[in-house]
């Protein structure tokens, strides 16, 4: 073990319990980036190329984005007060601690394990395309299919139907253009909004 | 004698290094190389905000900057000065942080936006041998940490604590991930006829000369069509005009960085010139033969030489663009990424594939330019189709 891959490991573990412990769930999510990018230099300094950079390009592109998105669009950005830990967290370690150990000794223990190899395999993106698209092919058109298929649904949940209008622009969608050919909607009075305390 | 001059910087890398020992000689000239990259493109990026300020003004019939010059004299340089007094002017102005601000990610993320920018340009061809990690997989090397620009262009919009900044980072994240899809496909085309994500060895591929024209990409017709869709998105992805919503300036102020000021707001600004520059290099690198000469009585001229002209001649026609097009709106921009670019991509992809399996036959290009022109035909009528053009009907200018 180098000191370069311990400092990258520590700054990952890190990151992450920093992660589940912060209260603003945003900085949690910018934390799990950080840990995303440490997890991508450890593939690297194990020369995985391949595999360290399609992490930063899914889970620090498109997964971290996808997170923050989801909790701007679902709540609103107000710390919570409340404290995160549950009173009964130590059960929680406890009991994590003991499924660790278990799973730890077996797996150590197990004759199951195929004895390390010991020239290093080189493995380039070159090989790992031949393999993907020969052996593995099969495997990766299901999920190819998988994910259109997730995709699709949740295209259809998110989907507003609404009632067309012959010669409405907008098609259905949702973001209506800032002039139609509908008519126009009788608009509220601004000093109505304000009795209302609206403003 | 040109080969030379051409390997000039390459040769004194290796003589400034050698007087180091031995163990010293990686590190040190990976130093180098890193200095070299700080110094020369936030150079060229204080030069092209004066040719573009200059440009623009030229295009719109007015002069554009053109006092500043030497102090004390009556030297004015044309006003090529100017950077040296803006960049001292954001130098030593105040730095302002909104009260209900994240102060640290506030802090952070004018710093997270330079990191990916300035590690693209590391897999970069500047020139012959001058690459400073060739990577095996450059190409997904300079894609994947363009992506991490999104993170900090959150950080961003969201530590200011203002609707205008928040507003400005939705609309920069849509935008950013909805055009990073046409510009990887269109990137997909290069990488399945070269057959590899190396781009030393995609410059290689390149640079072949028949009757003395080069064999760029681009001269291929699905190396125009994926030349002309990267161009575009990556025009979407520096959010330069007509895609320039985050920082649409008369809807939402400056968008995502509204609440910068001083230094942070230059590098900002920096952020988004060098990532532009590092993304024209990566089209460059591509389509255009990266630093192979277009003509081969054309090689003796050196190598950086051509890179920097093809930059500074793509920057230029981004620069013509801001200054002529218009912007977007919000559903004409997805409209077009999603309903013409990507399928037109996609098509690309098969022509790519189709153009790989004829081999040298010669109706490999009516046959590839056919499908395209169709492709291109019937995806712009059905786009142009539910566009029944009527009275307009203001909902709220009445």
């Amino acid at each position: 073990m180098s000191f370069f891959l311990i400092i990258t490991a520590v700054v990952t573990l890190f990151a992450a319990v920093i992660a589940m412990s912060l209260r603003n769930l945003v900085h949690c999510a910018l934390m799990l980036a950080v840990s995303f990018s440490g997890v991508a230099a450890i593939y690297l300094q194990l020369n995985a190329e391949f595999v360290g950079f399609t992490e930063i390009l899914v889970y620090v592109g498109a997964v971290a984005i996808l997170i923050v998105m989801a909790i701007l669009l679902t709540r609103s950005g107000e710390t919570p007060d409340k404290t995160v830990l549950t009173s009964g967290w130590p059960a929680g370690v406890a009991v994590t601690a003991m499924v660790f150990v278990i799973l730890g000794w077996a797996i150590l223990n197990s004759s199951v394990l195929p004895v390390p190899p010991e020239t290093v395999p080189h493995a380039t993106v070159k090989n790992i395309g031949d393999i993907l698209m020969t052996k593995y092919v099969l495997p990766l058109e299901i999920i190819a299919l998988m994910l259109t298929a997730a995709m699709i649904g949740a295209v259809i949940i998110a989907y507003k139907e609404e009632v067309k209008s012959p010669g409405d622009r907008s098609e259905g969608a949702q973001v209506k253009p800032a002039y139609s050919n509908k008519p126009a909607p009788v608009p509220v009075a601004a000093h109505e909004l304000e009795k209302e305390g609206a403003l | 004698m040109f080969d030379k001059i051409d390997q000039v910087f390459v040769a004194s890398l290796h003589w400034l290094v050698s007087f180091l020992p031995e163990a010293w000689r990686p590190v040190a000239s990976s130093l180098i190389s890193i200095a070299f990259i700080l110094a020369v493109f936030p150079a060229l990026f204080s030069i092209v905000t004066i040719f573009e300020r200059k440009g623009i003004g030229r295009i719109q019939n007015r002069y554009g900057p053109n006092r500043v010059g030497i102090p004390f004299t009556k030297i004015r340089l044309a006003g090529f000065g100017q950077f040296l007094p803006d960049g001292l002017k954001m130098l030593t102005k105040e730095d302002i942080v909104p009260r209900s601000a994240d102060k640290l990610v506030h802090f952070l993320a004018p710093v997270v936006l330079l990191i990916p920018v300035l590690l693209a340009y590391s897999v970069l061809p500047f020139g012959r041998n001058m690459t400073i990690a060739d990577y095996d997989a450059g190409l997904l090397f300079f894609l994947a940490v363009g992506g991490a620009v999104e993170v900090s262009v959150f950080m961003a919009g969201w530590s200011s604590r203002n609707k205008y900044s928040l507003l400005g980072a939705m609309r920069a994240i849509a935008q950013m991930l909805s055009y990073e899809i046409p510009l990887i496909l269109s990137a997909v085309t290069v990488v399945m006829v070269v057959g590899s994500l190396n781009l030393s060895e995609i410059i290689r591929h390149q640079n072949q000369y028949t009757y003395g024209i080069a064999h760029w990409h681009v001269f291929t017709p699905w190396g125009f069509v994926g030349f002309v869709l990267f161009f575009i998105a990556s025009l979407a992805e520096s959010n330069r005009t007509p895609f320039d919503l985050p920082e649409a300036e008369s809807e939402i102020i400056a968008g995502y960085f509204t609440e910068y000021s001083g230094f942070k707001f230059a590098l900002f600004f920096l952020g988004e010139y060098l990532g532009m520059f590092a993304i024209s290099g990566l089209g460059i690198t591509l389509f255009l033969g990266g630093w192979t000469a277009p003509f081969s009585f054309l090689t003796w001229i050196p190598s950086y030489v051509w890179f920097l002209a093809k930059l500074l001649a793509i920057v230029f026609v981004f620069i013509w663009i801001r200054a002529t097009l218009p912007r977007l709106r919000m559903d004409q921009l997805m409209n077009f990424a999603w309903k013409f670019m990507l399928p037109l991509a996609l098509i690309n992809i098969v022509v790519a594939g189709i153009w790989f399996y004829l081999g040298h036959d010669w109706q490999r290009w009516p046959i590839c330019a056919v499908i395209l022109v169709c492709a291109y035909a019937a995806l712009g009528r059905a786009l142009m189709r539910p566009q029944q053009f009527g009275k307009r009907v203001y909902r709220y200018a009445e």
